[in-house]
């Protein structure tokens, strides 16, 4: 037990408030499973360092802070220090600001036939039978505190579904914005992605936040697809400098889906991105790309999870760090192959560039296999720009800044490349050549 | 062009090069040859500006320039260009985008605008035929997975895109099956002109049957022992190194 008594009193506290907002509004079932999360919650506490999962990022100034839902969604605090996380993009779009459905912002005309795209509190409102098979059915918050306090708290989200066998030609944009309030707000964003047998979509969820405020994201997505579904989700952090972010993604799939997952972290103060994905049925491939981007003092951890549940699956994964100056990142990538899952074949590989001596990366591939006839690898390398490569670049008349810059360019096109939407892949070329800003500052407002 | 001055150069504490001197004008080739350690390529890599090498004595003028007081990529934008004997797999850089980078480095250094990828493209598909590389390798990663013989066309291609005043091979030939020297050779020689002087650093004679070299020096232990006319780079052939022992300075004792 690690949660302060003050601590487990504001949480109680704020949890009655809510209790008194939502009452009347939120089926009973909704009600019982944030009981059921909070009491997780105060259970679990807030992580310490002697715990395995959470050695190596210390939580104390998350849990020094003092949050407060925000009441409104507040759109007239979006300025110009919050700028869009990807510009250019065609796509349905739904927009939350801090934490609130937004529907002046958002854009969700076109959806093909059974296709929607929805707020969360809006369905609990009009249709919450629709929500209850998916809506923290997946044991989400059993161990991950986090994650037991987003589902004791959310307040709004996405609910995206998909009909079977319906192809979406444009991506389908959910968009977090925080903004800077008197006091530092807390949102936690709750998405559900249904998507049905056959279908095939891109999703793209980012987050995006002023680099002058303190405030904190705490988000659970959960996505099922369905067999043979093929879906690409591309989930884009662009948070203030100063901002905290805690993500947890669960993915279940069926059998003989294609899933995609790319995790692009380019800002936040201090990032723990949990990504678990179970593998449920045969036939299944599944790609978790990951790409991040660690400058001054910032902090950014991420814990993947491949579960091979069952016999002739597929897994990819790659996750590259670009590290300067003082920044620290944290890796853990954990293959679990259970016993039925013979003909397993998965690759895990984990790089990381270390831009200055300074920066530091803490790397933990983890195999555990239970089944007898599987492919397995893992690979983790972490170097500094090769002194060959940059001669190389020199002696062809390319300054030693520019070499710099397009031999780390090169180190991230490979996650680049494979985004499967262009904006962002255009939005990342411009990021990655001007490295010495990854996160924004003050440009474009929206 | 080039005027090297009692040139002395250590690596690690260890002395490579003992005071080389050397003088090389416009329209020239030079062959420099040498048994193995005797320092060409430490020449090579000090010229193009390589920081693991020290220069502990001597000057090295460029067009009338301090060229040892030049960053490698001033070196190059200046008109040096040096073909690696070695050259670096880049990957996630394509041939191309590096190309394009490089010649327009050059450009900007001389205040000329830098080109679009139409009127590049137009230069690359003109020198391309110089070597016969194929157009595929353009598009792969720089070096990535060529196979010994192509990365030595590409770097011959990249002296055909950037057009140096003075090229320096080292040791372009190493490792080319007769084909492959007979077309970089060719390449090299369509690069041959008036106001351009190439250096080429080889242990053997075979590919200067192919670009007849105006001088050729030998270097052995740090020095140039003996220069001479092509029959020079003959005599080697025929005799090997061994020839020369009466004016190879015998192996210094290195002091502890």
């Amino acid at each position: 037990m690690t949660i302060a008594l003050h601590i487990k009193d504001h949480y109680r506290s704020a949890f009655a408030e809510l209790e008194t907002t939502v009452a009347g509004q939120e089926p009973a079932w909704l009600h019982e499973i944030r009981k059921e999360a909070l009491a997780r919650f105060e259970a679990l506490g807030f992580p310490s360092h002697r715990e395995e999962a959470w050695r190596f990022t210390n939580t104390a100034p998350l849990r020094e802070k003092t949050f407060h839902l925000a009441e409104a969604d507040g759109r007239d605090t979006l300025g110009p220090a919050v700028r869009p996380p990807v510009t250019g993009l065609d796509a349905y779009q739904i927009v939350f600001v801090n934490g609130h459905f937004t529907p002046e912002l958002s854009i969700l005309n076109g959806l093909p036939q059974g296709a929607r795209v929805e707020s969360i509190a809006a369905v609990l409102r009009s249709d919450p039978g629709s929500l209850e098979p998916y809506l923290a059915r997946q044991g989400s918050y059993e161990d991950f505190v986090f994650a037991a306090l987003n589902t004791a708290f959310m307040r709004d989200g996405a609910f995206v579904r998909i009909p079977a066998g319906a192809v979406l030609e444009k991506p389908i944009h959910l968009l977090y914005y925080s903004t800077r309030l008197e006091t530092p707000v807390v949102s936690h964003p709750r998405n559900v992605i249904v998507a049905g047998s056959g279908s095939r979509a891109v999703i793209l969820e980012s987050y995006a936040g002023p680099d002058n405020a303190v405030y904190f994201t705490n988000g659970v997505t959960e996505v099922s697809a369905g067999e043979e579904s093929d879906i690409a989700h591309c989930k884009l952090q662009r948070e203030g400098h100063e901002a905290f972010h805690v993500s947890f993604s669960r993915l279940d799939l069926s059998r003989s889906s294609r899933y995609a997952h790319h995790s692009i972290t380019l800002g936040g103060g201090l990032v723990r991105n949990e990504l678990n994905a179970l593998m449920n049925g045969e036939g299944i491939h599944c790609t978790l790309n990951g790409l991040y981007l660690v400058d001054g003092k910032r902090h950014v951890d991420n814990h993947t999870l491949m579960v091979h549940a069952k016999p002739h699956c597929e897994s990819h994964e790659v996750y590259k760090g670009i590290l300067d100056e003082q920044g620290r990142a944290v890796f853990r990538g954990r293959i679990l192959v259970a016993k039925d899952a013979q003909k397993t074949d998965s690759k895990q590989t984990n790089q990381a560039l270390l831009l200055s001596g300074e920066a530091e990366i803490t790397a933990m591939p983890q195999l555990e296999i239970y089944a007898d006839d599987v492919k397995c690898t893992h690979g983790a390398t972490t170097g500094k720009l090769d002194d060959e490569a940059l001669f190389y670049l020199r002696a062809r008349g390319i300054n030693l800044e520019d070499a710099r810059e397009l031999l780390t360019y090169a180190f991230a096109s490979g996650i680049v490349e494979q985004i499967p939407v262009e904006a962002v892949r255009a939005e990342l070329d411009h990021v990655l050549h001007k490295r010495l800003s990854f996160s924004h500052s003050n440009e474009v407002s929206v | 062009m080039l005027e090297i001055k009692n040139l002395q150069v250590s690596v690690e504490g260890k002395k490579i090069l003992k005071g080389i001197d050397l003088k090389v004008n416009a329209g020239e080739v030079h062959a420099i040859m040498g048994p193995n350690g005797s320092g060409k390529s430490t020449l090579a890599q000090v010229l193009a500006g390589n920081e693991a090498f020290e220069v502990t004595e001597g000057e090295v003028w460029f067009e009338g320039k301090n060229l040892l007081e030049m960053e490698p990529d001033v070196r190059a934008c200046e008109g040096l260009f040096m073909a690696f004997q070695y050259p670096v797999e880049i990957p996630g850089v394509t041939n191309t985008y590096f190309l394009k980078a490089a010649l327009n480095s050059k450009r900007k250094y001389h205040g000329l605008p830098e080109l679009d990828a139409i009127d590049f493209l137009d230069i690359v598909r003109e020198k391309v035929k110089l070597v016969e590389l194929d157009d595929s390798l353009l598009k792969r990663s720089v070096n990535e997975g060529f196979s010994g013989g192509e990365k030595k066309r590409n770097e011959i291609f990249q002296m055909a895109v950037l057009d140096p005043k003075l090229a320096i091979l080292d040791e372009t030939d190493s490792g080319l099956d007769v084909d492959a020297l007979r077309i970089v050779a060719g390449g090299v020689n369509q690069l041959r002109n008036p106001n351009r002087a190439i250096v080429v650093i080889t242990h053997y004679q075979r590919i200067l049957n192919y670009l007849e070299p105006d001088f050729v020096h030998i270097l052995a232990q740090g020095k140039i022992v003996k220069s001479g006319g092509s029959d020079l780079a003959h005599e080697v052939e025929a005799k090997g190194y061994d020839w020369l022992k009466d004016v190879i300075p015998a192996e210094e004792t290195v002091e502890v």
